[in-house]
């Protein structure tokens, strides 16, 4: 099931392009002295009209006949809001869907991030045509990841196909991550001092 | 402080990968793994990402791995779809992280079909 964030976010990652979207932007920012995450995954799709939307966010009338529009999205509003946080979505027809959630880090319910890096290869390899945004912000630092730009240096986008691009960019990820993670660890302990 | 990659290095990679463009004109192997909501939810991210460790620590550069919605077999996901040339497109169902290793030694590299773990075959 989708027991963490980076679940999550590659099921609603997936709703984005069942609604045709063709740049898909995540970003996830972190306030470490608010022990705050703020979640926001927003698309260019065709959107939804207000009776869809309201559907899709009720984590009640997530039935069979509602599956295709994603277990993520009711997973994400109560993880969120069972966390002191809080859930919206906006979307209007025509004009793309923006997702945003957020967490409150040392509530005892917030679920773990889980694995970003395989959520992140997962699209690229299997939606190369779109383009991927990825930011990671702590406490303003920010790793960004943007498929055009990957792309860019591969030459075609066919090669992300690859099980070795896959690979190399999974590690590429984590590094980057973890690079963040120690860098950000470290301002606060220095804005702390200070 | 370990070594910052760039994406320098991936461009290396890439070229020292084969040509996946020959690939996609149905010359070489494809695995789709099924990536719908009920797949993501039935554990096909880590089914893929174990595909993607297996084939990089075979070595085995000349599969193109996708990804495909829903394809409408709930029940039997996560789903991995295995096609060779000129063979009959074998679905895999109900696969895990554990059963990747034996689709790829015995199917890919052996030709020989895990037949325990088959649901469908289009010629
Ligand atoms: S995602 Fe529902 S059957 Fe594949």
């Amino acid at each position: 099931m989708l027991e963490d964030l980076s679940h999550s976010i590659l099921d609603i990652a997936e709703n984005a392009v069942n609604a045709e979207a063709t740049k898909i932007v995540i970003e996830i920012a972190e306030k470490l002295d608010e022990n705050k995450i703020t979640l926001t995954v927003s698309d260019n799709g065709k959107g939804m009209d207000e009776d869809l939307l309201s559907r899709v966010s009720d984590p009640f009338v997530t039935s069979r006949k509602t599956r295709r529009v994603g277990l993520g999205i009711p997973f994400l509003r109560q993880a969120a809001e069972g966390c002191g946080g809080f859930f919206e979505i906006r979307s209007s027809p025509g004009k793309g869907t923006s997702v945003m959630a957020s967490f409150c880090t040392d509530h005892i319910d917030c679920p773990p991030m889980g694995d970003l890096a395989a959520t992140l290869i997962t699209l690229l390899l299997g939606w190369p045509d779109k383009r991927w945004i990825f930011r990671y912000k702590i406490n303003g630092r920010q790793f960004e990841l943007d498929s055009d730009e990957i792309v860019k240096v591969l030459g075609d986008r066919e090669s992300l196909h690859s099980c070795e691009v896959a690979a190399w960019l999974k590690g590429w990820i984590d590094e980057n991550l973890s690079i963040l993670r120690l860098g950000g660890s470290d301002q606060y302990a220095q804005d702390k001092k200070s | 402080m370990p070594k910052i990659r760039n994406l320098e290095d991936l461009r290396k990679v890439k070229e020292s990968a084969k040509d996946l463009t020959a690939a996609r004109s149905g010359g070489r192997t494809h695995i789709i793994v099924g990536m719908g909501t009920c797949g993501i939810a039935a554990g096909a991210r880590e089914v893929m990402t174990a595909i993607l460790a297996e084939l990089e620590k075979r070595g085995i550069k000349d599969v193109a791995v996708e990804t495909t919605g829903c394809i409408g077999m709930c029940q039997f996901e996560p789903l991995v779809d295995v096609i060779r040339p000129g063979e009959p497109r074998i679905t895999y169902g109900n696969v895990s992280p554990e059963d990747v290793p034996r689709i790829v030694a015995e199917h890919l590299i052996n030709g020989n079909v895990v037949a325990d773990k088959v649901i469908g075959r289009t010629d």
